[in-house]
This record gives structure tokens, C-alpha cells and sequence, in this order.
């Protein structure tokens, strides 16, 4: 029913504040869930929140961007928007699920990372950047599910993982639809024609080969939250044994290698094959060569 | 007689590109600080650094490199990669790929990024220097996928990584593909660290949002330039969400050594002799020491003490 939507009606049903939230999906898929604070150096951010508890059989830690359903909540939550504390707090919980040797499930539902005064004065650049590259190498498997809406680098700083999931409603972009408005045409009001330009859709992610799979709604998640969490906690418990299939058969460094091998393939750009040296030497490759995102490439570098 | 006091256009810089004029548009630089003229020759022996007031000009990649390397050393690598518009991306009526041409065109340069080898102070190194003047040095798959095998050259080459960055962010034209070089670029710097080579990042002026969000702020040594402003988000955002005026000061080089972000605040003159200090410091081994190794062989050559 919801595949004739458009961008824009996706951006505000990923929004809608009745759409189940991280702590819904943690309470309904996480048994025995105990919620972690704090990030041992300033404080605990309420936007980003993190814990321990049993999925369908194992123990993981689990992370998630949490908005509020109504305006109190949302300010307790800042709208969702993690401080660098949160982002801190994230990579403890990284590292404490290294040294337990445990799955990391993340849930992406924030606008952006805080952008704050405060925040600028704590390193928010530096502390979402150190999650980069501390998810990156991880020796865990990690899935991150992009539930509602997935703001920039504040939605990929506990997004690296090795699948990426999203709701058929959530969207996944490098700039909210009214920054890209005020960028181009410095009207925000234009907001639902930079939607449509962004190509920010599960389905457009899923096409790019960024997303792996799009758990489908065939009633928007927040008309059905219970059957929703529940198709979603199926789709993750998939992709986690297929990589626990992988782990056991090729061992973690393989895990760890092919996540690389797919973010290193990410990117299209056109080979002109020729390398100018600044001395005035060129040599000759393969004309024009376009390259889209393939692990093959960069399995065989 | 009030003729001559109108404001005559002479003087003042003309827009980029406008070939038209008869006199060289950088016969003369005026400091956009302090409007001190500078003779372009003295300005280019003075690496662009106001005499009067100390500003750091803004530079090209190909006027930074010129600051920084060893002359003659510069070797551009992967300078035929191009745009691909995977989104088919069209603002205004304009096509991404004509707005990335007409980029080129100005900057001679066929996206944001320069990589290459070269040697600072007698240091090899894999160098990255981003193009302000192309499309605001903003982060696309070309940006990435250049640094990236920078960082590869890095590590097949036993040299030290130097990145250079300026930069608005990520580059709208690319949307998902552009935040995705932020991973890219810095799960490479994890292989980087495995092979136990320096990254060293100098911030300069402006450097903003998916790029200090990124591989620029994963280093083991970060340096910024004086007065250089250096964030996450920009100001006008950080007003337009907060509704407060930020103090005098902020996000500049000197706010985020204060506050504990960046290792040192170096001035254009000073800045081969500091990295070069630096790399030799960290006497890169022919072969990755193994973590836990403590007992290395440092380089024959005696560390000089730091100088400021």
C-alpha cells in the first residue's frame, strides 16, 4: 500500500511522532534489556541510548537514537539529536561489546547530531569520527536498522555495520530535505523537491547497493508498531545468523575484512585513465572507465 | 572633483574567472582582515600571511603545496578521476556534472581533492590537499575514493600520511554517496594504524561537517592554522538552532586548542619544519613494528627538539 508514496510523504512518516522508537523496538525485541549511562567523561546523553540484553537467544549490546513521542519528552531527548556524550557512550558500549565478544544492533532515528554550542566546544566532529573508524574495525558483527529517519553523519556515526537495514519509510540522508532547500534555492519551504532530488528512500539506498535489505511496510509502522517491530526483529535475527554462519565457517577476520571490502567499495566516479603528473607526463589507461560500487574491486586490491 | 573620490573598482578583486580584464587580477592582494596591499610577489614569498596583521590567507591546492613540499618533490597521482552523478542530480537547471566542469575549469583540477608523493623537510610522504575553490572542497565519491588510495599508497610505501583539509562538508550532489565517504575514508585509516604509519591532518581555513566529522580528525597529530575556523556545524547554523550569539572567538584554531581538540596551532612559515619534525619522530619502520614491540629502532638521525 505505501510503495506509491513519494519521497516527501516518506520524509513525514519516518518524522511521525507515533512511529515506534528505539526503546519501542528495545522493549519489544530485548529481553531483560538493562539500559547503560553514561559515558564516563561528562555526562549521559538522553538521544543516544545504549544497553545490554538477550535477542532471541544471545546476548548484545544495543544502541539507539531515541526521540520523544510528544514535546516534554522530546526535549528531555533533544528531539533525538545525540550530544558528543552520546556518541562517547556509544563507543564504550562498542568497545565493552568487543571485549564480551558480543553483536552490536543499532536503531537510526535521529535528525542530525546536535548542533549545538556546547557540542562544538565537546568535539562533536571528532567524537562522531572516532566512532567511524572504532565501528569499522570492530571485531563483532554489528546491523544497523534505520527505523525512522537517518540525519547525516549524526545517523552514521553508529550506523557502520555489517548489513544496513531500513524501514520502507525511513529515509537515510546526507542533509535534511530543508537544508538542501535552503542550500539551493535558500528556501526551506522547498523542502519536499530536494526530498525528491536526494534520492533518501529505503528503496533508492537498497538500489545504490547502501542498504542491504528494506524490511517492508505494508501498513506504516506506526498504524501497526507490533507487527512491524516484530517483521523487523525477524529480518535482523536473519542477517545475524547469516553472519554467525559466517564467523563460524571463515573465522571473525573475514567478517571484519568484508565489511571493509564494502565500504571501501562505495562510490561511483569516472576514470578518465590517464594520471597528469605535475611534471607534465601523462600516461595512458583505460578510457573513461565508470565505476559504480562493487566489493569485487576492492577484494582484489 | 567628486569623481575622484567615488569608489573606483581598480583595486578591489574582480571575480574569479573574468578573463577579460587587462590588468592581472593579482598584480595586488588585499588582506581581507586588515586591507593591507601586497605586491603578489611579496605576498607569495610571504606564503600568503599578511605582514601587518598576521591573516592566513586562503590557498589553493596547488599554492599549498607549493608552502609545504620540498620543491620539485610533488608526483600527482589519480588526478583523471571525474564525477559520475549517480543521482543524475539537476538544481536550477543546472546539471551537477556541467557545475563540476565549470569547477574544473576555474580550479584546473578535476575535483576537490590533489593526492600525490612527496617530500617534506627530506620526509617521503603520501600528501592530500583538498581545492576550496572546487565546489567548496566538498566531500563526494571522487574526494573519497583519491584518499583512500592515498591512504593505500601510504601503506604500500612504508610513508607517512599528510592530509590537508578545508572543506564545507559533504558534497548535496552526491547525497548518500557523499556521507558514505566519510566511513570509507576513515575505515581505511584503521589499516593505516595497523601498519603503524602517522596520519597527520592540518585543519585549515574553513573546515566544517562530514570532512572534521571524519578522517581529519582521526589523526595521531592534529594541527590547525592560526585563525582558522574549524567545526562541526557552521556558525550561521549553530545561531539559527541555538538563537545565540556566539562568543568572539569561537571554532576558531586557537577556541579548539583550548578546549582540547587539536595538538598544536602552527603558523604557515613554521608548518615543514613541524611536520617534518614530526614524521621523523615517528621513525617509520621499513617493515609495521608489531603491537607490544617496545623495543624499536629509532632512526639514526638525533630528534631535534621542537621549536616555536
Amino acid at each position: 500500500m505505501t510503495e506509491q508514496l513519494n519521497a516527501w510523504d516518506r520524509v513525514q512518516l519516518a518524522r511521525n511522532a507515533a512511529r515506534p522508537h528505539a526503546l519501542d523496538y528495545i522493549n519489544e525485541l530485548v529481553k531483560d534489556f538493562v539500559e547503560l549511562h553514561g559515558d564516563r567523561l561528562f555526562g549521559d546523553d538522553h538521544a543516544l541510548i545504549g544497553g545490554i540484553g538477550d535477542f532471541r537467544g544471545r546476548p548484545v549490546i544495543v544502541l539507539g537514537h531515541q526521540k520523544g513521542a510528544n514535546t516534554r519528552e522530546n526535549i528531555d531527548r533533544n528531539f533525538g539529536m545525540p550530544r558528543p556524550e552520546g556518541y562517547r557512550k556509544a563507543l564504550r558500549l562498542i568497545r565493552q561489546a568487543e571485549k564480551f565478544n558480543l553483536p552490536v544492533l543499532t536503531f537510526i532515528d535521529t535528525p542530525a547530531a546536535d548542533p549545538g554550542l556546547g557540542s562544538e566546544e565537546r568535539g562533536q566532529a571528532n567524537a562522531i569520527a572516532e566512532n567511524l573508524i572504532a565501528m569499522a574495525a570492530m571485531r563483532v558483527p554489528a546491523i544497523a536498522t534505520v527505523v525512522g529517519e537517518g540525519g547525516s553523519g549524526g545517523a552514521l556515526a553508529i550506523s557502520i555495520a555489517d548489513r544496513i537495514l531500513m524501514l520502507e519509510n525511513a529515509i537515510y540522508a546526507v542533509a535534511s530535505p530543508e537544508a538542501c532547500a535552503t542550500i539551493l534555492w535558500k528556501d526551506a519551504a522547498q523542502a519536499p523537491a530536494a526530498a525528491e532530488i536526494l534520492r533518501i528512500t529505503a528503496h533508492d539506498l537498497h538500489g545504490f547497493g547502501i542498504a542491504d535489505e528494506v524490511i517492508p511496510e505494508p501498513v506504516a509502522a506506526h498504524l501497526q508498531p507490533s507487527a512491524t517491530i516484530q517483521r523487523t526483529g525477524d529480518a535482523i535475527e536473519r542477517h545475524l545468523c547469516d553472519i554467525e554462519q559466517t564467523i563460524a565457517t571463515m573465522g571473525i577476520d573475514t567478517l571484519v575484512a568484508t565489511r571493509y571490502a564494502k565500504y571501501r567499495g562505495i562510490g561511483r566516479w569516472v576514470d578518465n585513465g590517464e594520471t597528469i603528473l605535475r611534471n607534465g607526463t601523462v600516461t595512458n589507461g583505460p578510457n573513461g572507465a565508470e565505476h559504480e560500487s562493487s566489493v569485487q574491486r576492492s577484494a582484489t586490491r | 572633483m567628486r569623481e575622484l573620490f567615488r569608489r573606483q573598482p581598480k583595486f578591489s578583486p574582480t571575480a574569479p574567472g573574468d578573463e577579460t580584464r587587462s590588468i592581472p587580477d593579482d598584480l595586488w592582494i588585499k588582506c581581507p582582515k586588515c586591507n593591507e596591499l601586497q605586491y603578489s610577489k611579496d605576498a607569495e614569498r610571504n606564503l600568503y600571511v599578511c605582514p601587518r596583521c598576521g591573516h592566513h590567507a586562503r590557498l589553493s591546492a596547488a599554492q599549498r603545496i607549493a608552502t609545504l613540499v620540498d620543491d620539485g618533490t610533488f608526483v600527482e597521482y589519480d588526478a583523471g578521476l571525474t564525477q559520475s552523478d549517480p543521482l543524475e542530480f539537476v538544481a536550477n537547471g543546472e546539471a551537477y556534472r556541467a557545475k563540476a566542469a565549470s569547477a574544473g575549469r576555474k580550479t584546473h583540477t578535476n575535483d576537490a581533492l590533489i593526492c600525490g608523493t612527496a617530500s617534506i623537510c627530506g620526509q617521503p610522504v603520501s600528501l592530500a590537499v583538498t581545492e576550496f575553490g572546487f565546489m567548496g572542497a566538498s566531500m563526494g565519491s571522487v574526494y573519497g575514493e583519491k584518499l583512500v588510495r592515498a591512504i593505500e599508497r601510504a601503506i604500500e610505501g612504508r610513508l607517512g600520511l599528510v592530509t590537508v583539509s578545508s572543506s564545507g562538508g559533504a558534497r548535496m550532489h552526491e547525497s548518500m554517496f557523499s556521507l558514505m565517504q566519510m566511513a570509507k575514508t576513515t575505515a581505511a585509516l584503521a589499516h593505516l594504524g595497523d601498519a603503524r604509519l602517522p596520519h597527520l591532518s592540518l585543519l585549515t581555513d574553513p573546515c566544517f561537517g562530514g570532512v572534521t566529522a571524519s578522517y581529519a580528525t582521526v589523526a595521531d597529530v592534529i594541527i590547525a592554522e592560526p585563525g582558522a575556523i574549524i567545526g562541526f556545524a557552521g556558525p550561521r547554523v549553530i545561531e539559527q538552532v541555538t538563537r545565540q550569539k556566539l562568543p568572539e572567538g569561537f571554532q576558531t584554531a586557537e577556541f579548539l586548542l583550548e578546549h582540547g581538540m587539536i595538538d598544536q596551532v602552527v603558523a604557515r612559515t613554521q608548518l615543514p619544519e613541524r611536520i617534518g619534525t614530526l614524521l621523523r619522530h615517528f621513525a617509520i619502520q621499513p617493515e609495521p613494528a608489531k603491537p607490544g614491540d617496545a623495543k624499536i629502532t629509532r632512526s639514526a638521525e638525533p630528534a631535534e627538539a621542537l621549536h616555536d
